[in-house]
């Protein structure tokens, strides 16, 4: 199994209060990982480590062997060439139009393309994640929750990235709408053999899109394995939180 | 502890946090201007700016310097007159506006305008997560919102200034003309007699460095924007009052060094 994005010992805090406590993951090249957690317990600053937005305060983080803390400049733009996102929120720049969204690397950078082919491949990826032609010309404050994203989508896959991170693609949707997202993922990332890492608490998404989970608690992961086994484990972490109990090792706040 | 011990704790602790906070700015500041001047640029986003910043405030420092220049020429009117100095109405007004009243009236007046706006847009960003799309993106947000602001602020204070100094000669000569009874040839001709040009680039220099200052502090408090709608507030207001006090407080330590006593 290649090893697409490594993580060994990762720490991260936050003043007192300790988010990341020595985070050890493996991403597998081309599969789908899941990490499923709680709200609070790192799940998004793990993303956001790996992507150097914030920096771990100890540990190695490793995209195709390469030290992710190392890369700066050109290396590091290379580095996040290989990277496509979609937020929880959509994070749509809202002062411009859908399709300058989608192509927003196309039209600028090493990759540019002229302003209509770059146009022409943003209606393309509107296409493929749903979307018609004519909401190209809109800005993202006229689309609905859902529309918002299939158009983050749409801008996390346009440029054909190595790696998709998912950020709960399904918060905020309806059971359908979620659905219907969970089903684009699966597609493109297969579609595309992309590596997907995908951070969620909602267990019918990590159904629909894991080929591997990891299960992140007190900042360190906890479990990892394939799909299949996240109902057979006797893990008690998995057990609580895959079946919703009040009561076990994972205390819930009241 | 004691209530000693407390009070300089107090103290100590409000000092540290002071120093941090100047290092982050300074620290802030340094990776902006790199990033003028280091590739990849953005022109297009330059453009957008200089419009934002430089030709939509052109009302509001076209009105101030209106009204301060015809004030000025009654105050001035009005003082000269307890030493027969009348006459000096057409030069102070012109020296007066040129040289602080230009620059600094509508330093304040684009701070309130454009510093809040950037700071409000870029505390959004980054609450919205926008700020961390555009790194996902191979895109450096310092490169991409915070130089192309930082230059066109830098570039478009100097114009307005220079636009405001017109405008404002202009509002003491009506007034002038008008309201005073002087005569039009001789107010133009004696504003161009005592008028030299390092009045006119002294204070364009320190409109440039307010244009900097209102540009930096927008895009530093809404860059560093705490969560939510107050977060969000709180940028706005605490980059219009830091521009504010940095720009009068830097308009002092200009003058010393243009004008040293």
């Amino acid at each position: 199994m290649t090893i697409k994005i490594s993580m060994q010992g990762v720490t991260k805090s936050f003043g007192p209060k300790d988010v990341l406590t020595g985070v050890n993951l493996d991403v597998p090249v081309s599969k789908s990982t899941v990490i499923i957690g709680g709200s609070g317990t790192g799940k998004s600053v793990t993303l956001k480590c790996i992507l150097g937005i914030l920096a771990q305060d100890a540990g190695l983080i490793t995209v195709d062997g390469d030290d992710v803390t190392k890369a700066r400049g050109r290396k590091r733009e290379e580095l996040l060439d290989k990277f496509g996102m979609l937020f929880q929120g959509g994070a749509l720049f809202d002062s411009m139009l859908v399709w300058e969204n989608v192509a927003f690397r196309l039209l600028r950078g090493p990759r540019k393309l002229s302003k209509s082919d770059a146009r022409d491949l943003a209606i393309e990826k509107l296409r493929r994640v749903g979307l018609t032609p004519e909401t190209a010309d809109l800005f993202p404050a006229e689309l609905s929750g859902g529309m918002q994203k299939r158009v983050g989508l749409a801008r996390a896959i346009a440029a054909e990235p190595e790696i998709i991170f998912f950020d709960e693609p399904t918060t905020g949707l309806d059971p359908i709408m979620a659905d219907v997202i969970n089903d684009l993922i699966r597609e493109i990332v297969v579609e595309m053999g992309a590596t997907a890492m995908t951070i969620t608490h909602d267990m019918s998404s990590v159904r629909k899109i894991a080929d591997r989970v990891a299960m992140l608690h007190e900042g360190k992961i906890q479990w990892e394995g394939p799909v299949d086994e996240i109902d057979r484990t006797d893990n008690a972490y998995v057990y609580q939180f895959v079946n919703g109990l009040a009561e076990g090792p994972i205390e819930a706040i009241r | 502890m004691t209530a000693i011990t407390r009070f300089l704790a107090t103290i100590g602790a409000a000092v540290i946090g002071l120093c941090r906070a100047t290092g982050q700015l300074v620290l802030f500041a340094g990776s902006g201007i790199s990033h003028v001047f280091l590739p990849p640029y953005y022109p297009a986003e330059l453009g957008r700016q200089l419009m934002r910043i430089g030709y939509f405030s052109l009302p509001v420092v076209g009105l101030t310097a209106l009204f301060t220049g015809g004030a000025l020429a009654l105050q001035i009117f009005a003082g000269g007159a307890r030493f027969n100095a009348e006459a000096v109405v057409p030069s102070i007004v012109a020296i007066g506006m040129v040289r602080e009243l230009g620059p600094v009236l509508g330093g304040l007046m684009v701070a309130g305008r454009v510093s809040a706006s950037i700071a409000a847009e870029l505390g959004t960003m980054r609450v919205t997560e926008q700020i961390d799309a555009l790194t996902t993106l191979s895109t450096n947000p310092m490169k991409y919102l915070v130089a192309p602001r930082l230059l066109a602020a830098t570039i478009a204070m100097p114009i307005l200034a220079f636009i405001g100094d017109i405008i404002g000669i202009m509002g003491g000569f009506l007034v002038g003309v008008l309201r005073l009874d002087f005569n039009p040839a001789t107010y133009i001709r004696t504003t161009y007699n005592f008028l030299e040009l390092g009045d006119v680039t002294s204070g364009l220099i320190k409109a440039a460095v307010f244009g900097f200052i209102i540009a930096l502090m927008g895009c530093y408090q809404g860059y560093n924007s705490g969560r939510g709608a107050q977060g969000v507030g709180r940028a706005t207001t605490n980059a219009v009052v830091t521009a504010s006090i940095l720009i009068l407080a830097s308009n002092y330590l200009l003058t010393e060094a243009l004008f040293p006593a």
